[in-house]
């Protein structure tokens, strides 16, 4: 059995480049 | 940043810069709780003294693995995003979403309510069609090229002046297609006057509405009275059952409001389940300390016990077949906000407005009456563009006491309005609802990984 299981999230860095679109729902 | 904790059985290790979360067992727990501080040595003898079934061999592979996930940027990650949070502020503003105020008045008399029984603080007033028809061509004009725009019909009551509401959004939808937008309305509303009339078309136009009931009767009814005094409770209540059985699968959220006399909220939760209601939200009433039903810290511990029990209420009932949701509890940890959303927090004061009847604009809702945030009107504009600049710096990179916070890019810093009705300043800490929302974070993502154990998916 793994000792660390790592969930799936998504890639905060990698979202400087393919976020910021702004469509997304105001909180 | 890494945050480390214990809950429901999971042991739970968060990054704070990557979003990246592992469940752990006990001997990695220790492991990643010491690496930073302690030698490989130091880590061995201790873990092996604690775990006699753990070899030094074992505790060498574990170190191992916290390494490659140091190295892949998955722990102990840096937070590299300051950057982004200045070039944000400098974007050209553009705003997609209004809080549409169509009534300051109400049919309800609510102890607690920020508006002031619906006229935040000034005259009973409607607005008119022509002041909403010019609001929505104001956020159509000032969307850029946004596509997706959202408005709430908010008051008061704003059924107060359902007429009105019909009518703009009959002219939104007449005006999307020229225009090459999308209007997301919303409704928010007490419910005394829902009827079918009411239902069919909130169902029809209105891609979610918000159903205001505390709880149980005596807790709902203690606040939430008429204006002649009487519990609004068995007014609503069959009101909401209808309405919510006829919106079939669409969304909406039964919202109540917890106080000092409730923390206990769980309770009311159980009995809008046995009401039949399942997408649900209880929030924390925000009020200043002196009122004799505002939270206290001696509730905090329990407030912090009934976020657990209501974590574990979501697990119990999902393995029953009869699963329910709280907006809180609501993580997509895969498709969720990427970090400019994250870092530039609600948007109020810059792409989120509200205005009033008679067509002021305001950061939010929480802000109207408030002449010092007075920032414009729809007719010609923002002329306090130094709100709205104070507002676009306003996240969780503007405060201090953030730097060494956890749950920063799952808040942004939190609710401007609540920082400042707390501290007078909206970059301050309304340190309270940072105890909260954290907890509320905790549970959610132990919610997420017990999904993830009982499925078995992992990366």
């Amino acid at each position: 059995m793994k000792r660390i299981v790592t969930l799936k999230t998504r890639d905060l860095d990698a979202s400087r480049n393919n976020g910021g679109c702004g469509e997304c729902q105001t909180s | 940043m890494t945050h480390l904790y214990k809950l429901n059985g999971y042991n739970i290790v968060l990054d704070t810069a990557s979003g990246s979360v592992h469940s752990v067992d006990d001997v990695a727990y220790d492991a990643i709780s010491m690496y930073n501080d302690c030698s490989k040595q130091q880590i061995a003898e201790f873990i092996t003294s604690k775990y006699p079934d753990v070899s030094e061999a074992d505790v060498e592979d574990v170190l191992a693995d916290v390494a490659e996930l140091k190295a892949d940027g998955k722990l102990f990650s840096e937070d590299k995003y300051k950057p982004n949070v200045d070039a944000l502020a400098k974007r050209d503003p553009v705003i997609k979403a209004l809080c549409l105020h169509v009534a300051h008045t109400c049919n309800l008399d609510c102890a607690y309510c920020f508006a002031a029984q619906g006229k935040y603080h000034g005259q009973r007033v409607l607005m008119s069609y022509e002041v909403g028809k010019r609001a929505l061509d104001f956020l159509v004009e000032n969307s850029g090229t946004r596509h997706n725009l959202e408005v709430d019909f908010f008051g008061g009551e704003p059924l107060m002046n359902f007429d009105v509401v019909k009518r703009l959004v009959a002219y939104a939808r007449s005006i999307e297609g020229e225009r090459g937008k999308r209007f997301r309305f919303t409704l928010t509303t007490n419910g005394m006057l829902l009827d079918d009339d009411v239902i069919d078309f909130a169902n029809r136009e209105m891609d979610n509405v918000v159903l205001s009931l505390d709880g149980r009767k005596e807790v709902n009814d203690r606040f939430r009275k008429t204006v002649g005094g009487v519990g609004s409770y068995d007014i609503i209540v069959p009101k909401f059952q209808k309405f919510v059985k006829a919106r079939g699968d669409k969304s909406y959220y039964m919202r109540g409001t917890f106080t000092h006399n409730n923390v206990d909220f769980t309770n009311d939760i159980q009995t809008m389940l046995d009401l039949g209601f399942d997408q649900l939200s209880m929030e924390p009433v925000v009020c200043p300390p002196s009122d004799p039903y505002a939270l206290t810290e001696e509730d905090k511990p329990e407030l912090f016990r009934q976020y657990e029990r209501l974590a574990q209420m979501m697990i119990e009932r999902k393995t029953q077949g009869k699963p329910f949701t709280f907006y809180h509890y609501m993580l997509d940890l895969e498709a969720g906000p990427c970090i400019y959303k994250r870092i530039s927090g609600c948007g109020s004061g810059t792409e989120y407005l509200a205005v009033t009847p008679t067509g002021e604009l305001y950061p939010c809702h929480q802000f109207v009456g408030n002449k010092d945030y007075l920032m414009g009107d729809i007719y010609e504009g923002i002329k306090r563009a130094d709100i709205r600049d104070k507002f676009k710096r306003c996240n969780a990179y503007s405060r201090k006491e953030c730097e060494d916070c956890w749950a920063r890019l799952y808040c942004s810093g939190g609710c401007a309005a609540n920082a400042y009705n707390a501290t007078g300043d909206i970059n301050g800490v309304y340190g309270y609802g940072c105890d909260l929302f954290r907890k509320r974070i905790e549970c959610a993502i132990m919610l997420k990984v017990d999904e993830y154990a009982k499925s078995g998916q992992k990366e």
